[in-house]
């Protein structure tokens, strides 16, 4: 599949929002972490941030992005729709806990159950997310058991490092987060790991033979019926040369999980403020590194259609 | 609404014979040629004259080798949309704009509804719908529904564009709900198969597979237009002379 960078950065960026709301709405909404000021409005305001301007970068792929309202109508049987329909519902209760938090400087009662709200909101906008991909026949890469408990493995993931960047920042950090963040961390790669060695012995039940119907011996492609690459080919043909997928497949591990690991443990020893600043880089190199996984995640993945193609 | 229909009262579909098309691509071109100007039109052509032709088509022939024991052959192979029951280009459509009939059966897009999202060519397996880049919208087949219907045309032109085209008769157009059609019975009497039955999206349209291979053909040479022995006696020394 065309890793098209709206959607790379989309979901990313979505991801690691949709996280640390809703790990700033359970601690914040259970006492857990302090009602401080600016790790309210800087915590939720990078949240949300975050949250806009993926959502902003999606569009960004559409044909008619001005029409972009109709995709609210579909929830019924649409997983794309239903994505759209619960990350508008999300920002009401979201939008209260900021406010109660921020400007009343309180996280308890009826901001504490919006902090709630907004943390169930977030976890099934990443479900829908999720499940976009999951449901996905064709493609036997997204369409397994290994792709919803993914979002939601790295949403979580993503949203804890940046949650401790961000309370390293503002003095209230806590060896329990640091403990957390590194775990989830080391979640999130054993489940890429499992996941890519699933794909790569995967046996995908469709074939030449079945896409053409012709049974049993070989069926080669002998002519395309075009001569230049077309949509489906742009689109869904798009392929990665191996050594490529193995060098980025390194890159990414790297990135996303054994650096943020090794600065998170430096983050143990030193006091504030000087704590702060490997909190902030594992965050960042997460960040990058993840955008180079769901880069993979696109480009690794076949479409039943490239059996036409002989690809 | 993008939720499927429980029950069509019609199946209309295509039957693509593998054993008589040529791959001569009339198909193509009078698909082309009716529907640039029909429901979802224009079937945009990008830099049709340079180096990086592009544009939408809604059928598109490819050639194969098929090699088993029997033997090698060459298989034409017409790949359009295949109006399945369970669309899931359908169901994935966030905005209703395409859309399954219940009257019957064809898979349609709204093009004022489609934000071109290209999540619908994601869900099909077969890749039959195509994005315009130019319109911005998703296109694919209409089983020239502006035809099918359409009172302005003789009763015997009333089929898809690529049916009327095709000069072998490889292509078949009507019911496949009725087991009673023509188009039933072919499949029937043909053996006519799903294509990728595993995905569960259960195509209307069928393909009829190549016939058996047969030892008719051939079976006495034709008659040596020369003797292929060399002659004897005094003109076959005048012969092998001359040929030194």
């Amino acid at each position: 599949m065309h890793p098209a960078f709206s959607v790379v950065f989309f979901t990313t960026a979505t991801g690691a929002g949709y996280g640390l709301l809703a790990l700033l709405g359970m601690l914040g909404g259970f006492h857990i972490i302090p009602a401080d000021f600016w790790l309210g409005l800087v915590g939720l305001g990078l949240a949300l941030g975050l949250i806009a301007a993926g959502l902003l970068s999606s569009t960004g792929h559409l044909g008619r992005p001005e029409r972009a309202w109709r995709a609210f109508s579909q929830w019924r049987s649409s997983w794309l729709s239903r994505e759209g329909v619960a990350s508008v519902i999300t920002f009401i209760p979201a939008g209260l806990f900021g406010i109660g938090w921020v400007f009343f400087g309180r996280t308890g009662g009826w901001v504490g159950i919006a902090g709630l709200l907004a943390a169930i909101g977030a976890v099934v906008t990443v479900c829908t997310t999720g499940m976009i991909y999951a449901s996905l026949k064709p493609i036997a890469q997204w369409h397994s058991r290994f792709t919803l408990p993914g979002y939601l493995i790295f949403s979580a993931m993503t949203g804890s490092v940046l949650l401790n960047a961000l309370c390293q920042g503002f003095a209230v950090g806590s060896k329990m987060l640091v403990a957390a963040c590194m775990l989830l961390t080391l979640l999130g790669w054993g489940w890429k790991l499992a996941t890519w060695r699933y794909n790569d012995q995967l046996e995908i039940p469709s074939n030449a033979n079945t896409a053409t119907g012709l049974a049993g011996g070989t069926v080669r492609s002998l002519e395309w019926p075009h001569t230049e690459e077309n949509y489906l080919l742009k689109e869904m043909g798009f392929r990665i040369a191996r050594k490529h997928s193995v060098r980025l497949r390194q890159i990414a591990q790297v990135l996303a999980f054994v650096l943020p690991i090794l600065l998170l443990a430096v983050t143990f020893a030193p006091p504030w403020p000087y704590a702060a600043v490997p909190s902030a880089l594992a965050a960042i190199v997460q960040f990058a590194g993840m955008l180079v996984e769901r880069w993979l995640f696109f480009a690794e993945a076949k479409h039943t259609v490239t059996l036409y193609y002989g690809r | 609404m993008t939720c499927l229909p429980t029950h069509t009262d019609k199946k209309l579909g295509l039957v693509i014979d593998l054993d008589t098309c040529v791959g001569c691509q009339a198909c193509v071109t009078a698909c082309k040629e009716w529907n640039t100007g029909g429901h979802m039109a224009p079937l945009t052509d990008i830099d049709p004259y340079g180096g990086h032709v592009d544009g939408v088509w809604f059928n598109r022939v490819h050639s194969y080798e098929h090699t088993t024991e029997m033997g090698g052959r060459t298989v034409n192979f017409p790949r359009s949309c295949l109006h399945c029951e369970t669309p899931a280009c359908v169901t994935v459509c966030p905005t209703g704009a395409s859309y399954k009939r219940a009257s019957d059966g064809i898979v349609l897009i709204d093009e004022d509804k489609c934000i071109g999202c290209k999540l619908c060519s994601w869900a099909c397996p077969y890749g039959a719908r195509e994005f315009d880049t130019d319109v911005g919208v998703m296109k694919k087949c209409t089983l020239c529904v502006d035809r099918i219907y359409n009172d302005n045309l003789a009763e015997e032109d009333r089929v898809p564009a690529c049916v009327a085209a095709c000069p072998t008769s490889a292509r078949h157009f009507g019911d496949l709900g009725d087991p009673q059609s023509a188009v039933s019975q072919l499949v029937a009497e043909r053996g006519g198969v799903d294509l990728m039955p595993e995905m569960g999206y259960h195509p209307t349209n069928k393909y009829l597979p190549p016939r058996a291979h047969t030892q008719r053909a051939a079976s006495v040479p034709a008659k040596a237009l020369e003797p292929i022995r060399a002659e004897g006696g005094f003109l076959g020394w005048v012969d092998r002379m001359l040929s030194n």
